[in-house]
């Protein structure tokens, strides 16, 4: 224990106007191991992380790469001190080869040639040593997640990157992918490399590392020994008090077929077909979750049936009703309700204030005026929201960009819910909101099925999907592979996500 | 005039109208293929134009009005890059002003200076880039087909001429096969692979610009002193506009880009041939028709006759670094 830590931060401080995003933060990791970061969003960890790699310069403080003070000025200067870093939204080069996105900043000359063939000599042999095998010419826009995912390691590789540092790395790859990537890490640290992985999902911390720290409000709350360590301490740690980690429900008592989908195809905007032939019914009081890894078609299945996109061919029918041609107006009409996917894309206007958003599609309705706005009845409305979901800051007059994740999730579910919809279409309800806020929406949605509402819940998160649905469907690459009982396995749903078994 | 002769009559110009329509293209797609869009090539080449004639006026030299119109392009090039990548402003607005700017400066400009209207003074024969004719053409002449095509289209252009034929390939060995190269198509797709890679977005751009703004330099300069023997208000006349559709029809590659400009070029070519003439069967029609048809066909192949364009993704928009 007397050798000095592969990477030591000594009271890193950092603030963004009056956001104090990284408070004195003390943190020592062992060479050779793998060290977890955990904390809501918002709680400093990527920050901690772009200062590690001179994204942003600490107000004050001292990073010591393997005992010796570093000062990091930018990136260049990280690779350089054997920093590697995967970020959470790749950094490749998407019409580039594998080959190019490698040298892109490590060339070894103004000409590529020699670069190229020696980056190729170079990748057998890390294919080799570490299991980090990719087709060196094949193009990074047609290659899987997963193996995109792997070139950005390798890159931090290439440049001799001693200490590797993962953002978020599981968020986009499938359980057998992830599964995959704790192997690599495995491997890395078996060969003498230190890791660091933040992330949010408390399994991956318990499954693969060494070490974990807790983060909290810009702080370093607590560093534990993983073996020494439960689930149910680092979550109460992040969120600061007890959490429920499970969702409680009773049996569903699923009533008449609400919504039902009839060989139903859709294309996207390229004219690649994205929804084949899909067909299932949504019963009232039941949640049907849809189980899948980004982008084989769930998104687009969500578009058709809320009116966004109109369908290739195929039927969807509300109350036995064929809803035609109906734009998402008038299917809100007839009851439904949308969680889009992405609020900051569709749900929200985040430079509206909280109140306008708080009504956002729902403003021809005559309680909030005709011609003109009732902006007090408007208001009026919001604050009862505010109060309801707990929403803070709770000021309806606030900018919604400067909303947390968490609570602007609340504010969208807040409109769509409050609407007493018969059927609930929810896109990644708890995308990039904290453990405190998920308890809370999951328990208003179980409470929605209760009523006798028919949802159908889109989630990558295989977790989510398991812990809230009475039925999952499993898609991939555009079809409904399965069905199962929510007590089905994650295996089994994995390698069908995977498109492996049905 | 039989009708080989007309052909070849129509190519040579061709070629001479494609010059300025090839280097303006070029100057787009190292700019746009670093993710900075430039609507400000019609007025770097104007800018160009206009110093390259005042230059090679009073010096006598066109070579001295090439690095004057080269200097003032890339002055241009700096301000837009100043605009639209320190300060982060907004690409299109910052070119299209340079475009106002250019064409009201170089008419006041011009009549403060010269008093005639804002035209330059002529240049003398010695003031300006003239033909050169390559060896073999006599020995050639007598060849059918080849001996008129070698004398007529591709001997007695002026050196600009080969020069824009020549940056063709240098451009596409420049960005594919240097450092450079590399790094600029990829800050113009994803910046953040390339600052994460350790290496300056903002440098690299305004490297970027820079190239643009010589390659402007050379084909405002081959409009004034080469093609005309003066400056005249407007003389870029929506060419880098047409290069920019060109650039847009040739989806951002250098060798594609050089074809697209040929076909625009052939199309001027032609509209000027047809002055005049009378079409069998219809009479003669307005010449205005024939003017147009650049236009018409930039609009068509625009409104998406080419298929998937896929512009540099990060084009336009401008690199801040994510909190």
């Amino acid at each position: 224990m007397s050798q000095a830590p592969a990477i030591e931060l000594v009271g890193i401080d950092k603030k963004f106007g009056a956001v104090h995003a990284n408070k004195n933060i003390n943190l020592a990791v062992a060479k050779g191991s793998i060290h977890g970061i955990i904390g809501e969003n918002g709680a400093g960890k990527s920050t901690l992380m772009s200062i590690l790699y001179g994204f942003y310069h600490a107000d004050s403080g001292e990073i010591r790469v393997g005992g010796t003070p570093v000062t990091i000025r930018d990136s260049q200067a990280a690779i350089n001190a054997g920093i590697g870093m995967v970020h959470q939204h790749f950094m490749l080069v998407e019409n580039f080869t594998v080959l190019e996105n490698l040298v892109l900043g490590a060339e070894g000359g103004m000409l590529l040639a020699g670069g190229v063939a020696r980056a190729r000599a170079e990748l057998k042999r890390l294919a080799k040593d570490y299991g980090l095998e990719v087709d060196p010419d094949a193009v990074i826009e047609e290659l899987p997640v997963g193996l995109q995912q792997r070139v950005e390691i390798l890159k931090a590789m290439y440049r001799g990157a001693e200490i590797l540092i993962l953002d978020e790395p599981t968020g986009v790859l499938t359980p057998a992918e992830a599964d995959h990537l704790f192997r690599i890490l495995g491997v890395l640290r078996d060969q003498g490399k230190t890791v660091i992985l933040i992330t949010h999902k408390l399994r991956e911390i318990m499954a693969i590392t060494d070490t974990v720290s807790v983060m909290r409000r810009g702080e370093m709350v607590a560093t534990r020994k993983t073996a020494e360590t439960t689930v149910e301490e680092l979550a109460e740690l992040m969120v600061g008090r007890r959490v429920l980690l499970r969702v409680e429900k009773g049996e569903a008592k699923p009533g008449a077929v609400v919504l039902s989908v009839r060989n139903l195809t859709v294309k996207d905007g390229r004219g690649v077909t994205m929804v084949d032939n899909v067909s299932f019914d949504v019963r009232a009081g039941e949640i049907v979750g849809i189980a899948g890894v980004a982008g084989n078609g769930q998104s687009e299945l969500l578009e058709a049936i809320s009116g966004i996109r109109m369908p290739a061919s195929g039927e969807i029918l509300i109350d036995g009703e064929p809803i035609g041609k109906a734009d998402p107006a008038r299917l809100r009409d007839l009851g439904l309700a949308h969680i889009p996917e992405d609020r900051h894309h569709m749900g929200l206007v985040l430079r509206f204030e909280e109140y306008e958003n708080a009504i956002l599609g729902y403003h021809r309705d005559p309680k909030y005026g005709g011609l003109f706005l009732d902006l007090d009845a408007i208001r009026k409305d919001a604050i009862e929201k505010i109060e309801k979901y707990d929403i803070r800051p709770p000021n309806p007059r606030l900018r919604t960009a400067n909303f947390s994740g968490g609570n602007q999730q609340k504010i969208v579910v807040a409109r769509e819910i409050e609407r007493d919809p018969k059927l609930l279409l929810i896109g990644q309800p708890t995308r990039g909101v904290d453990i405190g806020a998920i308890e809370f929406i999951h328990r208003r949605i179980i409470d929605m099925r209760d009523a006798g509402k028919a949802q159908l819940l889109v989630s990558v998160e295989l977790d989510e999907i398991r812990a809230l649905s009475d039925r999952i469907l499993v898609m991939f690459a555009g079809q409904i592979v399965g069905e199962k009982t929510a007590d089905a396995g994650e295996q089994t749903l994995g390698l069908m996500m995977a498109g492996i078994a049905a | 005039m039989d009708f080989f002769d007309i052909l070849v009559s129509i190519l040579g110009s061709t070629i001479r109208l494609s010059v300025p329509l090839v280097f303006t293209a070029l100057a787009g797609l190292f700019s746009e293929r670093a993710g900075v869009f430039d609507i400000g090539l019609e007025g770097k080449m104007l800018a160009a134009a206009f110093s390259a004639a005042c230059v090679a006026y009073i010096t006598a030299s066109p070579w001295l009005g090439l690095v004057a119109g080269i200097g003032v392009s890339v002055a241009f090039s700096l301000l837009h890059g100043f605009a639209s990548i320190t300060n982060r402003g907004n690409q299109i607005v910052s070119g299209v002003a340079i475009n106002f700017v250019v064409a009201g400066l170089t008419i006041v400009l011009g009549q403060a200076w010269f008093g005639q209207g804002g035209r330059t003074p002529q240049l003398l024969p010695q003031g300006r880039f003239s033909p050169i004719i390559l060896p073999g053409v006599e020995a050639l002449r007598g060849i059918p087909v080849i001996g008129p095509l070698y004398a007529n289209v591709i001997s007695g252009n002026n050196i600009l001429t080969y020069m824009a034929f020549l940056a063709v390939p240098i451009s596409w060995w420049i960005l594919y096969r240097t450092r450079f190269g590399l790094r600029l198509r990829a800050v113009g797709e994803n910046p953040g692979a390339v600052d994460t890679a350790g290496i300056s977005v903002t440098w690299l751009r305004y490297r970027a610009v820079i190239c643009a703004g010589i390659l402007c330099g050379f084909s405002g300069t081959y409009l004034a002193v080469a093609q005309s023997a003066a400056f005249i208000k407007d003389m870029s006349a929506g060419k880098g506009y047409i290069a920019l559709a060109a650039l847009i029809f040739a989806k951002w590659k250098p060798v594609p880009v050089m074809f697209a400009c040929l076909l625009f070029g052939f199309l001027d070519a032609f509209a000027n041939f047809m002055q005049g003439k009378s079409v069998p069967l219809i009479g003669e029609v307005p010449v205005q028709i024939f003017q147009a048809l650049p236009y018409v066909l930039t609009c068509i192949l625009l409104a998406g006759f080419i298929g998937v364009a896929n512009p540099p993704k990060a084009g336009g928009v401008p690199y801040t670094k994510e909190r």
